[in-house]
């Protein structure tokens, strides 16, 4: 392959995902505030700053927090856990195939 | 490296161990509550996404213009690195979502740049498994453009109108949360060096044990 090809794969690559990504992020324009008819935005939650308090606010809806943050949590160490292990596993599966190999090599090539 | 591994690897799990009980510790958001709690791993695992995505562009930068092997592991080890951590940002961000917007996901210019950011770094991984002979150089440039992509992702929330939280929220921390925040950081930028060097090891030793069966077979 010549680095012909390769850049031009790069840069077709870098127009389609660049052009999703602007297309995406294409947003309407924000509602003026003397418009009557513009729809009204849902309050934000702490999108400047947060502010700290020593007990939870009462709950406005039904959807239990403690279950979505175990979740997350849960979710996290999963996959931290399971990909340190897959690195791992993969590393042995590696270690035992060069001993394998340079057993055979110092055979002569024969099969034991 | 070698010989650090061992101790940071005990104060990696150490600092993961402790982490739970200090976020625990750290007080409620007011307008969000418990659910705010997501946060303390939700937003040091994005910012060490991005650290991962620069690690790959400039592993990528390096060997696309010296051919470096080395340079070339480091890059497809924080490929797959910076994968991991997306598809951790991409779900317990949802998580998150769901309670403070009362929706799993928004397509505003934050999330869904980091969607693209993830599906970069995806192509990438692909590219290397099933691009075939050159597709290592091909990979690089899509690295670069994963690392570029970084600055967009960051900026998305202070440019265009969304629902995610500004940039400005970290640097104006209260000092309770501000310690929790900081603590899981430096545990996440740990296990980053500390998997990033394993992850290393292996394509070395994937490389070592290609030139073993071409002299094997000689």
């Amino acid at each position: 392959m010549t680095w012909k090809t390769t850049a031009a794969r790069i840069l077709f690559l870098m127009i389609v995902i660049g052009g999703a990504a602007a297309a995406s992020a294409q947003q309407p324009p924000p509602p003026r505030p003397s418009d009557p008819t513009a729809p009204t935005q849902p309050p934000s939650a702490a999108q400047e700053g947060f502010v700290p308090v020593d007990q939870l606010p009462k709950a406005q809806d039904t959807m239990p927090a403690a279950r979505l943050v175990a979740i997350a949590y849960a979710f996290v160490w999963v996959m931290l856990f399971g990909y340190v292990m897959s690195i791992w596993r993969r590393l042995s599966t590696v270690e035992r195939e060069m001993q394998s190999v340079s057993r055979r090599i110092g055979t002569g090539g024969r099969t034991p | 490296m070698q010989k650090l591994f061992v101790p940071f690897a005990i104060v990696a799990a150490a600092m993961f161990v402790c982490a739970p009980f200090i976020i625990l510790a750290a007080p409620y958001e007011s307008t969000m509550g418990l659910v705010q709690k997501i946060f303390y791993f939700h937003a040091p695992i994005a910012m060490t996404m991005f650290v991962s995505a620069f690690v790959c562009g400039i592993g990528s930068a390096i060997f696309l213009f010296t051919r470096r092997s080395g340079a070339d592991r480091v890059a497809v080890s924080a490929a797959e690195l910076t994968s991991v951590l997306g598809i951790i940002v991409l779900v317990t961000g949802p998580l998150w979502a769901r309670k403070a917007w009362g929706v799993w996901w928004e397509w505003d210019a934050r999330l869904t740049s980091t969607l693209v950011l993830w599906l970069t770094f995806q192509a990438y991984l692909l590219l290397r498994r099933y691009g075939g002979p050159g597709s290592d150089r091909l990979a690089a440039g899509v690295g670069l453009f994963g690392m570029a992509n970084v600055p967009f992702v960051y900026w998305s929330v202070n440019v265009w109108r969304t629902l995610h939280p500004k940039t400005s929220v970290v640097p104006t921390l209260q000092p309770g949360m501000r310690g929790p925040f900081w603590f899981c950081f430096l545990a996440f930028i740990l296990f980053f060096m500390l998997t990033l060097h394993l992850r290393t090891r292996l394509e070395k030793r994937r490389a070592e044990l290609e030139a073993l069966y071409l002299a094997a077979e000689e």
